[in-house]
């Protein structure tokens, strides 16, 4: 294989990272903010992709530009996640804060097979794996000329970079990001300094939620829309999160990036071609490597901006 | 105090629910269906479930079986082999029934094939191609049956198909979490060789989502056609992902193609498949199938939809032979069918429990899979 063919493997591999990193960002914040693992995060991200799904079949019979109706998509999709998230942290989790962590860890669970379940009923969306409209998918995946890079590839690694910079602003520059660094240092100090945690918390389920639906999105226009798509992305991005150092912003981006560049060359490069569909191990195995060698993660310890 | 003494009163009560045993009522036969009615392959259950209940309809129409109304309980397992297990056990031991029908994927047929084998009921598989559904270990399976062809016979169909399409090196993708997939692979593997060379052996899980690093490695060999045996669930994402790439030679692959989102997906025209029934086929009872079907549920019904129907016939006619809904006595007559006038194709259990049926080469054309080839078996 030569230069050329890793550098395509290398976009492949940014393209797909790029994605686990969005919905890391979400993982990495409550657990910041709640020392928690939501389980549902996985989940939110298939109603992202459900729920902009069902606004594309919608936009599409307007006559409007591609570029257009994707931004009407993504933020219709990215409300309605971040009111479901909202709505996750307000019912599900809120009113069992005080328990063992273990009782929201089980709970989050919880939601987690009830999402999944209740999307896979007819009325909802039902179990057959379906697609976004043609026009907007032979679109979006249009080549831009070099590297089999298609536009949604540039779309989506823009996307990554714009929000976890948008989010590193927000830590670090504004009011609510000094409370949220406030209560991921002491939770309940920063209570008693005046902050409302309640409001930081549920910002980061809000904000975690709709990273979550754009990712959604993007893959389903890439791939197809399943109600089970969030489970294996979904523990992929938590690795992602890990490997980064879970709790820290900069860590989540790292660490999408790192697996998806780590997972695509074993699948296209390192591996022999006929264990390349054992690959998925590939991410299991970085984890249990992180959590015996380096728990923190790559950035975990260095990092100030912990949310 | 008193509250959890209704709890617990509720919860016995709940249990004693769970417990109750369906005895057979002495005027109905009772068969049980076990199927991917939701999950990765949805379609395949849903197909062939729509397939068995038209039979079923026909048969208690024409007064039942042995006088006695035949009433099938479905159960879904979607499309999970762990979940599978728990619905045969659930079928077998606490719903009595005569005999089992299930599954379409190999994998699960298999995991519920374990339970009927164990508690000695008569199973019977629509679709599933697998050699290891009917034979373990070189032992056949005595309560396990189906009605299809398996995939040392499919595979080197597959093999003799790409070899007379003049195609001299074809790459391979293989799905590494299904036994079908490997057995696919394997006797096509076999068959091919003699006259043309594998150039690429890429595998693939059933969770990917992104095959373009396999498909790229593919590109490189330059083969002149790729063969996928997988289900249309993994070829939905990858003949798009191929185009992507720039990819564009034949695609080809086996009955786990058959879909009605394989027939609608733009970048899966002009390609291959094998299958177990053409809907063009013009026997008799194959048209008065497909006149039923269109009546019922006003579309073209495909090979799963073929297979439950006739497993479901195949079923009845057993029960009828053996004169009474005895587990044993069905699984005799299981054994014996022979020539029994299919919709799919006359069909004679072997030794091994198999049926020899004929195989078709569909071509998918405007959405539609028209019969390209039939092969017979030797």
């Amino acid at each position: 294989m030569n230069a050329h063919d890793l550098a395509q493997q290398l976009i492949y591999g940014l393209s797909v990272g790029a994605t686990y990193a969005l919905i890391a960002l979400g993982y990495t914040m409550v657990y910041g903010t709640l020392r928690l693992i939501n389980f549902a995060h996985g989940d939110v991200y298939m109603v992202g992709a459900v729920t902009g799904f069902y606004v594309a079949g919608w936009v599409s019979q307007w006559s409007i530009p591609i570029w257009l109706m994707l931004i009407v998509v993504l933020i219709c999709s990215a409300s309605a996640c971040a009111v479901l998230g909202y709505g996750i942290e307000r019912f599900a989790y809120r009113p069992l804060r005080s328990r063992p962590r273990l009782v929201l860890l089980i709970t989050a669970i919880g939601v987690s097979l009830l999402l999944e379940n209740a999307f896979q009923l007819p009325q909802l969306f039902g179990a057959t794996p379906r697609h976004y409209p043609q026009q907007m998918t032979s679109e979006l995946l249009l080549p831009v000329g070099f590297l089999g890079l298609t536009r949604l590839d540039v779309l989506s690694l823009s996307l990554s970079i714009i929000l976890v910079g948008m989010l590193t602003w927000i830590v670090l520059r504004t009011r609510m990001g000094l409370a949220l660094r406030a209560v991921s240092f002491r939770f309940d100090t920063a209570t008693l300094m005046g902050i409302n945690t309640d409001r930081v918390i549920s910002f980061t389920f809000v904000f975690g939620s709709a990273l979550a639906a754009v990712a959604g999105v993007l893959n389903a226009i890439r791939y197809q829309v399943d109600p089970l798509m969030g489970i294996m992305w979904g523990l992929k991005a938590f690795i992602a999160a890990v490997l980064g150092g879970i709790g820290s912003v900069s860590g989540a981006l790292l660490g999408g990036l790192v697996l998806g560049i780590v997972e695509t060359l074993l699948r296209g490069y390192f591996l022999p071609a006929r264990y390349s569909g054992y690959s998925d191990g590939a991410a299991f195995v970085i984890l249990i490597l992180i959590l015996l060698f380096k728990p923190s993660g790559l950035l975990g310890k260095t990092t100030i901006e912990k949310v | 105090m008193r509250w959890n003494f209704a709890a617990a009163l509720l919860a016995v009560s709940f249990l004693m629910v769970g417990c109750k045993k369906h005895p057979q009522a002495s005027d109905e036969i009772v068969v049980g269906e076990f199927g991917s009615l939701t999950g990765a392959t949805a379609t395949f259950g849903q197909a062939s479930h729509e397939g068995l209940a038209l039979a079923l309809e026909q048969i208690n129409k024409n007064g039942g079986i042995l006088g006695k109304q035949v009433r099938v309980i479905t159960e879904d397992d979607a499309s999970d082999a762990n979940q599978a297990v728990n619905v045969v056990q659930k079928l077998v031991n606490s719903d009595g029934v005569v005999g089992v029908i299930g599954e379409v994927a190999s994998k699960r047929s298999l995991a519920g094939g374990g339970i009927c084998e164990k508690y000695k009921c008569p199973m019977l598989s629509p679709s599933s191609t697998n050699p290891d559904v009917t034979v373990e270990g070189g032992k056949v399976k005595s309560y396990v049956f189906r009605i299809c062809f398996t995939d040392t016979f499919q595979g080197s169909i597959n093999g003799q198909f790409g070899a007379a399409q003049g195609w001299k090196s074809v790459a391979m993708m293989t799905n590494v979490d299904e036994d079908y997939s490997k057995g696919l692979a394997k006797s096509f593997k076999a068959e091919f060789s003699k006259t043309g060379k594998i150039v690429a052996e890429e595998s693939y899980s059933g969770d990917t989502q992104d095959f373009k690093a396999q498909l790229n490695r593919i590109k490189q060999q330059n083969p002149d056609a790729v063969y996928i045996p997988g289900y249309y669930n993994e070829v939905g994402l990858i003949l798009p992902q191929a185009k992507q790439i720039g990819l564009s030679v034949p695609f080809f692959g086996g009955d786990g193609w058959d879909s009605p989102l394989t027939l609608k997906l733009p970048e899966a025209q002009g390609n291959f498949y094998s299958d177990h029934y053409s809907p063009d086929d013009n026997r008799p009872e194959s048209q008065e199938f497909v006149k039923l079907f269109r009546a019922k549920y006003n579309k073209t019904p495909d090979a799963m939809a073929v297979l439950g129907y006739d497993a479901m016939r195949v079923m009845a006619d057993a029960i009828k032979r053996a004169g009474k809904a005895d587990r044993q006595a069905v699984t005799d007559a299981l054994a014996q069918t022979k020539d029994f006038p299919g919709a799919s194709g006359a069909i004679s259990i072997d030794a091994e429990h198999n049926a020899r049926k004929p195989i078709v080469i569909l071509q998918l054309k405007d959405s539609k899979a028209a019969l390209f080839k039939t092969f017979q078996p030797e």
